[in-house]
């Protein structure tokens, strides 16, 4: 088991779907909903929360801040 | 240390890595998906709040996409005429000098209508920070031809790619004002991945914090794209300006301060 487990919250409203995040995650978390927000937009999500490492690369390169990053040793 | 078995027990106020800053206001941005603007506005309202000038800052904002800066950002700021931001941040800078005092522009505003006040208030050594995005192309009136156009480059005015030979040559601003003496630190840098973001972000603190020494004016150019402007997607313009942009506009410091003792870099008493 890894060593540091971390974890992402997006606000899904706020979020445009501009995939940068998506190219930016060196663990491949995030891809993008099937579904889309209120303004039409395909949102950010972690699909893989188990890989999540808290390295906050999604939340440096979001344009729009919607990325909220939790990281914890174990 | 007890075993995390959910994702809720990662998601606690102990745990908190990154959050969006309270400098910036709830509003949605106004900007395309994947805009250069968005990280800019935020590693800029990061600073203020890191260095507890929220309530010392004045903001000029351009006329352009940036135009609803005061919008997202929980400072003061000002509305200056197309281009003339400098000159509007000069006056306020003199009539306040205890502020720190900042003009945010893009590429038609900058190295276009206001070259004139960009590149006189660079020589006057005003005290004043200005941060200028070039994406090359005037993003908010549809992708025309700017003067920072690169050369090959498509735009809706020039849809076979600038040629020099009719067009003339591409203005590298920041190059100019480097060579001018009121300028304190002049670098240019970009924000297109994680690594980039992190040394603009410090290339910002440093210039925010020559800011309070008084030394004259500091310049950041921060080389973005315009996904909406180039016709392509977020991912593919970070790719294009990655291959082609940045080559054109080399990454880095450009002009850095001279040696000075440390005790002459002290902020001067209020």
């Amino acid at each position: 088991m890894a060593k540091v487990r971390g974890s992402i919250v997006v606000d899904i409203e706020k979020c445009k779907g501009c995939e940068v995040c998506m190219v930016s995650c060196p663990t491949g978390t995030i891809a993008m909903a099937g579904e889309v927000n209120s303004k039409g937009y395909n949102y950010a999500w972690p699909a893989n929360p188990d890989l999540c490492i808290g390295c906050a690369n999604c939340a440096m390169v979001c344009p729009d801040g919607v990325i909220t990053v939790y990281k914890t040793k174990i | 240390m007890a075993e995390i078995t959910g994702i809720k027990e990662i998601i606690r106020p102990e745990n908190l890595v990154y959050k969006r800053t309270k400098v910036m206001t709830d509003n949605i941005l106004s900007y395309c998906p994947g805009c250069g603007h968005g990280t800019v506005h935020r590693i800029l309202a990061e600073i203020i709040d890191e260095e507890g000038l929220q309530s010392e800052t004045i903001g000029v904002s351009p006329v352009g996409c940036a135009v609803l800066m005061y919008n997202f950002l929980d400072i003061d700021c000002q509305e200056a005429a197309h281009g003339r931001a400098p000159a509007v941040a000069t006056g306020i800078k003199r009539l306040l000098p205890d502020k720190f005092v900042f003009t945010y522009q893009g590429d038609g505003d900058l190295a276009a209508i206001g070259t004139a006040e960009t590149i006189h208030a660079c020589n006057r050594g005003e005290n004043i920070l200005m941060i200028f995005i070039n994406n090359g192309i005037y993003g908010m009136t549809g992708g025309q031809m700017a003067p920072t156009t690169i050369p090959g480059m498509r735009s809706s005015t020039s849809p076979y790619g600038r040629d020099v030979k009719i067009m003339g040559n591409p203005l590298k601003m920041t190059d100019i004002v480097a060579t001018l003496p009121g300028t304190y630190y002049v670098t240019r840098q970009s924000v297109h991945t994680p690594a980039n973001v992190r040394r603009t972000k410090k290339a910002m603190r440093k210039a925010v914090q020559y800011q309070k020494l008084n030394r004259g004016a500091c310049f950041i150019e921060i080389v973005s794209n315009c996904p909406s402007g180039w016709k392509m997607t977020p991912v593919e313009s970070n790719k294009w300006m990655e291959e082609n942009m940045i080559p054109f506009y080399p990454l880095g410091d450009l002009k850095t301060p001279p040696e000075e003792p440390a005790s002459n870099l002290k902020p001067e008493a209020k």
